[in-house]
């Protein structure tokens, strides 16, 4: 089955909304995209639709949370992270309000809207504000374990989501720890690929590839990009000699440095980062991940032709 | 009201600003006198904010959105007995509670975190918005600079307001004319802030912010008018006690030396 994360986002938090009546759902003009609009329909009073404002947006989700609520703010990852960074800091995490900013359109698999729209640098700049949260959910059971976990945790929280229907990669019955990585493919060869978001479902479609090739690597998905899972990374790192990040973001911030200051930390070893080496462009998602070598093809000719250098 | 009570509340409080920004050798003289009476109207007339709920969420609420008047809000909180007047001289030092500008984790009775101009405001808004879904008649006020006003996020939280209709909600815009780089009309000229309040859904009310009776009047009068927030335009004498920093826009962010400290406490005394 295929789904987009933002939809399963919205089937968990109209859930939430009735569960627990702290929580109190914000959005910028984008409720439709985002599905936070499906909070709305089931809890109008706890709904507010904030105009394309998205400073104000998250300063009103630091006063609500400071009034003991659990706001949940939503807009494209574009407008909820890069534009109010600084609100972010100072008003959400410096005063450790607990506030979930949720960003949907991620990456660049917005597609059509083009750079302007295409976060791909939110997972950096989210990860570098101390307190917070980020979690960069591959598929709708993993998205809605972590609005579960984030809606329970303390602490403010980001939660990187994306546009397009994508795979399964779980199943209803998978208990998820969001905070650990998750492997998904045992591998043989020596060979460890740490992809996060969508990133996961091009991974494991390049398997077939490369075990044809006679590589067969272990595929990891690290949803929790903070808190990290250092001891499960590293535990990767030191049995593997070849590792792969791959994330639909840049290779500057995002995943790709996170597991080499996690290497840096306690493995030292050679990481290949796959990732945005520059700003997309406009077209539609699946032949953009192609464009840039981000889809099942890319990511085994990537691997690949790295390993025969 | 008690008038007489209400200018000695203002002059220790003023005293205490000179004590704070000059022991610590910095901080924000000039915004901090010149809100002093406004700060005081609020915590010793309007606010049911007492030394013993000052912890709690469950009474009136105040934002510092112009945070770097910090020195005045911990000279209240002394005033109030929420913190001793030896710990003011800790202001700025390191591991006090006393931060540079307010830390909403440090000390009960600070109501939010603010120094990052313009995003108390949108704070205000939220807290007056969680007010409502609580159903409780506590109100919500925030202190907002003139020059602050330039940011423009103080005017998508000017928009929430009014179309959320906050009536539980009152800014009190510290009108004294001057910001960092000069006068504030000739810096970007952020004024008219009555026409402004009125256009975005406002209550206005302008009254001179050194007058007492004026402030309790305008106060009473947002507390019962219904249906908008209401926006307080107050006109102060930015370093309003202190001779030498009345009206100068250098005295913005600078602490006075000991001699200055002697002459500013000897006008204030003397008050």
């Amino acid at each position: 089955m295929s789904k987009a994360t933002r939809e399963a986002y919205g089937e968990e938090i109209a859930k939430l909304i009735q569960e627990n009546p702290k929580i109190v759902v914000l959005d910028a003009d984008l409720a439709g995209s985002t599905h936070s609009a499906e909070a709305g329909k089931v809890c109008p009073e706890r709904f507010f639709d904030m105009g394309i404002a998205e400073a104000n947006m998250i300063g009103v989700s630091a006063g609500l949370a400071a009034s003991g609520y659990i706001p949940f703010a939503s807009s494209f990852a574009m407008f909820c992270t890069g534009r109010v960074w600084e609100q972010i800091r100072n008003s959400v995490a410096y005063p450790h309000l607990n506030v979930k900013i949720v960003g949907s359109h991620s990456g660049i698999t917005v597609g059509e809207d083009g750079v302007t729209h295409q976060a791909i640098e939110d997972i950096a700049i989210m990860r570098d504000i101390t307190g917070l949260e980020v979690y960069a959910p591959c598929d709708q059971w993993e998205t809605k374990a972590v609005i579960d976990h984030v809606a329970s945790s303390p602490n403010p929280c980001y939660v990187r989501l994306g546009r397009s229907k994508v795979e399964d990669v779980f199943d209803e019955n998978k208990k998820f720890d969001v905070t650990k990585i998750n492997v998904i493919h045992e591998g043989t060869s020596k060979v460890a690929v740490f992809a996060t978001g969508l990133m996961v479902q091009s991974s494991l479609g390049a398997l077939k590839t490369l075990q044809d090739k006679g590589i067969d690597p272990t595929i990891v998905d690290i949803c929790a990009i903070k808190p990290t899972d250092e001891e499960g990374i590293t535990k990767i790192l030191e049995d593997n000699d070849e590792i792969f990040t791959i994330e639909e973001h840049s290779i500057t911030g995002g995943l790709g440095s996170l597991v080499c200051e996690v290497a840096a930390d306690n493995c030292p070893k050679r990481i290949h980062r796959i990732g945005m080496r520059d700003f997309g462009q406009s077209s539609d998602w699946k032949t953009l991940l192609k464009e840039y070598k981000l889809d099942a093809d890319g990511v085994a000719e990537q691997i690949l032709n790295t390993l025969e250098k | 009201m008690d008038l007489e009570a209400m200018k000695n509340h203002a002059k220790n409080i003023r005293i205490n600003i000179i004590k704070e920004v000059s022991n610590a050798k910095s901080g924000h003289p000039g915004g901090s006198l010149g809100a002093a009476d406004i700060l005081t109207v609020l915590y010793f007339d309007v606010m049911d904010f007492t030394k013993e709920n000052a912890h709690s969420l469950d009474r009136d609420r105040f934002v510092l959105s112009k945070g770097h008047a910090s020195p005045l809000l911990y000279a209240v909180l002394a005033e109030k007995g929420v913190i001793s007047e030896e710990e003011l001289l800790t202001f700025r030092k390191l591991n006090s509670r006393l931060q540079g500008h307010p830390d909403i984790n440090k000390l009960d009775g600070i109501d939010m975190s603010t120094g990052s101009l313009g995003q108390g405001t949108s704070a205000s808004v939220g807290m007056a918005l969680a007010n409502r879904l609580d159903k409780n008649d506590h109100r919500i006020y925030a202190l907002v600079g003139d020059g602050e006003a330039e940011e423009g996020q103080v005017w998508e939280a000017a928009m929430a307001a009014g179309h959320y209709k906050l009536d539980n909600l009152c800014w009190v815009i510290d009108n004294n004319g001057l910001q960092i780089d000069g006068k504030c009309a000739d810096v970007i000229g952020p004024e008219p802030f009555d026409k402004k309040f009125d256009a975005f859904g406002w209550n206005v009310i302008s009254v001179d912010g050194h007058d007492y009776e004026a402030l309790h009047d305008a106060f009473m009068q947002a507390k019962n008018y219904k249906g908008k927030p209401t926006c307080i335009i107050a006109k102060t004498i930015k370093g309003k006690g202190v001779s030498f920093m009345e009206n100068q826009t250098g005295w913005h962010g600078k602490a006075p030396d000991a001699e200055l400290t002697a002459v500013a406490l000897k006008d204030l005394e003397g008050e």
